[in-house]
């Protein structure tokens, strides 16, 4: 009961801080100078760390692979179950709730992916894409250290995502839910081993996108913007820009 | 000697023949055209140059390159000279070829498959397919944009990998330089140079 307090409040301080977010376009940059230094710090690490991670993580075993991978995506499932509600879609709420009932149980916590075999796919859905959805611009863009590309929207969305994700509540907030509770190192561990995994899984498409990019910062930040603006339609953009190049 | 030539002059034809033989229905025109790239790039008796060789040709002939530097360069194609746009797209064309080959050249080992297509209106439709990496890894979905004006001669503009557009990165990416340099078209046909040199 608490929690949905919180979240209430939450949803609150929110709609009151997007009110006088100026709704910039999203192409536009905040600060671009200082988002293309942060750019040049995270690529340093990304080639420092994440990288060589990654590349060990892909020679796991496949089995060892996937079955990180679904723990991963499993636990990040209960963050779209706050989001489906707040975006009244219940069909994608079905999916979730269902998807994460099924692979923690039948699927041995998450490891296995049961779910899918029976047509539950849950899309992932966060607080950012919750306030697209309500119409929210996504303000202008920036960089963040550790975190990569972001926007004015996404950014509060990601702080937001901590109070909202059951899984954030019972580790780092430190509360029980259903009986079920955790501390900081669960919550980080998970997330950093998501981040592995995703770039472990996109090492071929980032090392051929830095290969072929004239400006990497731009086509990453144009990628971003794109997958966002995606994720909150749920559906791909096919509409036709291409304007009087049709003649 | 004679070895080499007949085999020399098989290729040759093998190239030449199946450049026209794609059929102009936008869906069996990709699922053609992209079986015979993946088959010719993982071919271990070609190499490296008649690769690149083929790609170059095969994208000439059923890539729109023209429209797709015009779309890149955004509004400045409206207020640049025509000499500009003519040395742009001389540049374009050079790195849209080294950047494509180099991009199917990393996925060449991959199957391919034609899940559907959508006709969009007269002029387009998109090709919904699939790539499945030989390394077991997750499903690529690529959607194909088919300019079909010439219902006889489809041509690709875009390609759409997972959502999103390469021409519209392509085009962020060149307004982004633009951005920077006081939309000076020059420096951009420089840097188009300096990685086709590169």
């Amino acid at each position: 009961m608490k929690f949905i307090i919180n979240l209430k409040k939450l949803a609150f301080a929110l709609v009151i801080i997007l009110v006088f977010v100026p709704n910039a376009n999203s192409t536009e940059e905040c600060f671009e100078s200082t988002s293309r230094a942060i750019f040049k710090f995270n690529m340093a690490l990304d080639d420092i760390i994440l990288e060589p991670l990654a590349k060990g993580y892909n020679k796991l075993p496949d089995p060892l692979k996937t079955g990180t991978s679904n723990f991963t995506s499993n636990i990040g499932t209960l963050l779209s179950i706050p989001n489906n509600v707040m975006q009244g879609n219940f069909k994608q709420l079905g999916h979730s709730v269902g998807s994460f009932a099924i692979n923690s149980t039948v699927g041995i916590l998450g490891f296995l992916n049961p779910a899918e075999r029976i047509g539950l796919k849950p899309s992932k859905e966060d607080v950012g894409q919750t306030l697209g959805t309500y119409g929210f611009g996504a303000g202008c863009y920036f960089v963040l250290p550790l975190f990569g590309p972001t926007t004015v929207r996404d950014s509060i969305g990601m702080v937001a995502d901590t109070f909202v994700d059951p899984f954030a509540h019972v580790t780092i907030r430190e509360k029980e839910l259903l009986g079920a509770s955790g501390n900081n190192l669960d919550y980080y561990s998970v997330k950093a081993t998501g981040t592995i995994d995703f770039r472990a899984d996109n090492d071929r498409n980032f090392e051929s996108l830095e290969k072929n990019s004239i400006d990497l910062y731009s086509s990453l930040k144009s990628i971003y913007l794109q997958d966002r603006e995606n994720k909150i339609k749920n559906s791909v953009n096919n509409q036709d820009e291409w304007g009087n190049l049709d003649n | 000697m004679k070895k080499l030539s007949v085999y020399l002059i098989s290729i040759f034809l093998l190239f030449q023949t199946s450049l026209f033989a794609y059929s102009s229905i936008p869906k069996d025109f990709i699922n053609e055209l992209v079986v015979e790239v993946i088959d010719k790039l993982s071919d271990k008796n070609i190499d490296k140059d008649q690769k690149k060789d083929f790609i170059s040709k095969v994208a000439l002939e059923n890539v729109d390159i023209n429209a797709l530097g015009l779309y890149t360069l955004g509004e400045l194609r409206k207020s640049s000279s025509e000499s500009d746009i003519a040395d742009y797209q001389t540049s374009f064309k050079k790195y849209f070829l080294k950047s494509l080959t180099s991009r199917l050249s990393d996925y060449a080992s991959s199957k391919f498959e034609v899940v559907g297509a959508d006709k969009k209106s007269a002029n387009y439709t998109i090709v919904n397919t699939k790539v499945i990496p030989s390394d077991g890894g997750v499903d690529i979905k690529i959607d194909w944009r088919v300019y079909t004006k010439n219902p006889e001669k489809p041509l690709i503009r875009d390609l759409i990998v997972e959502g999103l557009s390469l021409a519209r990165t392509q085009k962020e990416e060149f307004a982004s330089i633009l951005n920077s340099n006081n939309n000076d078209i020059r420096i951009l046909i420089d840097k188009l140079n300096e990685f086709t040199n590169n």
